[in-house]
């Protein structure tokens, strides 16, 4: 830890990956007041790296989806360690194409390694499954609020936060590509892996300074996993007071100011 | 005296730097076979002998699709941001665009294929190996932006090996902005014909190369999501030879057609006119 009191990226690379870390189920079953959960994407299956369906948030009904690593070795073989398949992010889209239908706002919590790299997910299409994601959500006439709250890898975590607010918990990362990768891709050398987290700039903090995302969730000193009471708390008083503010706006209005949200970054 | 090993790569390498053989002679990288550069040039840079198709570049390309002397570039002197500060960046960039006489990984602008009017966007792998970084995505953005105002049907091609990771997380966002202005330009009821070529992966593919009304491809271009070597790192086991091509994405549903580079001009022409003043309104 520095003087502030802050983690350094590579130690915030592991808590973000911490098993203990709460994941997207714990924030779903304790910041909604109901949730009914939904499955399949109506065209190959049901991807277990996605939870999601429709719940009730203080008096706001909202569709959520989130994707979930598990917690233990088994339930981490089950949900995929949170690697999406094409599958997955198809159901996630109807899941919106749904809520927008029915004019309900949706959350979603990112934490994936990222999108998961096989020859069938290559065959049922994962460049076609994000791209579509990414260019329909765009689109989507309702408010959408993101919230990553472990790992953001890459194009997998990008499917899933096309928002009009990202909110980043202060431990969690958001890369183009795992501090392992880099290092093994530019430098050719795997043990220089803290090194790369530290120069990735993938930390809350660099992302807001980046104005990628809107808020910066704090935790509990040593992490979320410490009292989760309180980060499920802050979590939830942050997604109420987002939609208090995104459900006044009009439908053309709401969509104008997603797009510029994106479209500044790397002018 | 005894000739070593080492001398002779000594003398070999001396041998070609001082009689550095002008590139009149390339080899296919498919059959191998040696073909001479003005038969390659006269079959659109596809191999004569097993109709491989070379990595061309934005210029070529240009050659190839617009109506001579139609194409108007558009300004590219987008300042370039090292956002992450890594090291040697910019001058690696700076050399590039030296060496390759080129701005970037990719060249926008407007022409005409048999007369009517488009906005065009070539990416080109022989920069960073057609990379998308900031600039990338912005003057792709901006092609579209142009084309949405103009009312003018769309044309990228791609090629590339995805989100630039010298540029961090900036690079990943050019993904969300470029989908951003195309589900724009879509809602205007605009037609955007993205073609595929050799190679497409990554970022590039996960985003614009697959949100075209038309996708188009070359033969044999190699196009998926995830990197061979990530696959085969995730998986630990050998993988089959091509399950990443224009090809095996036709089986199983993912591009409208494949076409030949030789017949590629006339195809978009008469997708292009197809589209023009329609009858049901």
């Amino acid at each position: 830890m520095n003087e502030n009191n802050e983690f350094s990226a590579w130690n915030k690379v592991k808590l973000a990956r911490l098993l203990e870390r709460p994941k997207a189920d714990e924030y779903i079953y304790n910041i909604l007041d109901d949730f009914i959960e939904f499955h399949g994407d109506r065209c190959f299956g049901d991807d277990k790296s996605i939870i999601a369906g429709i719940g009730v948030l203080n008096d706001i009904k909202v569709t959520v989806i989130g994707q979930l690593k598990g917690k233990t070795l088994e339930e981490n073989i089950v949900r995929n360690f949170g690697m999406t398949k094409p599958e997955g992010f198809r159901k996630a889209l109807r899941l919106m194409k749904q809520a927008e239908k029915f004019n309900r706002p949706i959350i979603c919590f990112v934490d994936t390694p990222g999108a998961f790299c096989d020859i069938d997910a290559e065959k049922r299409g994962q460049g076609e499954a994000i791209a579509r994601n990414l260019i329909e959500i765009m689109g989507i006439k309702v408010p959408i609020v993101s919230v990553v709250i472990g790992e953001g890898g890459s194009g997998g975590a990008l499917a899933l936060s096309i928002a009009d607010k990202i909110f980043m918990l202060e431990n969690s990362i958001y890369s183009v590509i795992s501090p392992e990768g880099f290092a093994s891709i530019l430098w050719k050398d795997i043990k220089r892996i803290k090194e790369a987290a530290e120069v990735m700039k993938i930390t809350a903090n660099d992302l807001y300074g980046f104005n990628i995302i809107d808020t910066v969730v704090k935790e509990p000193l040593g992490g979320a996993q410490n009292s989760k009471k309180n980060i499920f708390k802050e979590v939830k008083n942050l997604l109420v007071s987002a939609f208090d503010e995104l459900c006044i706006i009009d439908k053309e209005q709401l969509l104008k100011s997603r797009y510029e949200k994106y479209r500044i970054v790397g002018k | 005296m005894t000739f070593k090993d080492n001398d002779k790569k000594k003398y070999k390498f001396k041998y070609e730097v001082e009689h550095k053989i002008p590139n009149i002679w390339e080899q296919c990288r498919n059959c191998k076979k040696i073909i001479y550069y003005r038969t390659l040039a006269d079959n659109y840079k596809v191999c004569p002998y097993c109709g491989y198709h070379f990595r061309i570049t934005a210029k070529e390309r240009i050659a190839m699709i617009l109506d001579p002397n139609s194409f108007e570039k558009f300004d590219d002197q987008i300042f370039q941001v090292n956002y992450i500060e890594f090291e040697g960046y910019l001058e690696k960039i700076e050399m590039l665009q030296e060496k390759l006489d080129t701005t970037e990984a990719v060249i926008t602008g407007e022409g005409r294929i048999n007369g009517e009017s488009v906005i065009i966007c070539i990416m080109q792998s022989q920069f960073m190996m057609g990379s998308m970084g900031a600039v990338v995505g912005e003057k792709i953005t901006l092609a579209v932006e142009c084309a949405n105002l103009k009312k003018l049907p769309l044309l990228i091609f791609t090629a590339s090996g995805g989100a630039r990771m010298q540029e961090g997380v900036i690079s990943l966002m050019q993904m969300a902005k470029i989908s951003g202005a195309l589900n724009q330009f879509s809602q205007n009821n605009q037609l955007y014909i993205s073609v595929i070529t050799d190679p497409t992966t990554g970022g590039v593919t996960a985003s614009f190369a697959m949100q075209g009304d038309i996708i188009l491809s070359e033969p044999n271009a190699l196009v998926g999501f995830a990197g061979k070597r990530v696959i085969k790192q995730t998986l630990n086991k050998d993988l089959p030879k091509e399950f990443q091509t224009s090809e095996v994405l036709l089986e199983h549903g993912f591009i409208d057609k494949i076409v030949h580079r030789k017949e590629l001009k006339i195809v978009l022409s008469k997708i292009l006119s197809m589209h023009g003043s329609v009858k049901y309104e």
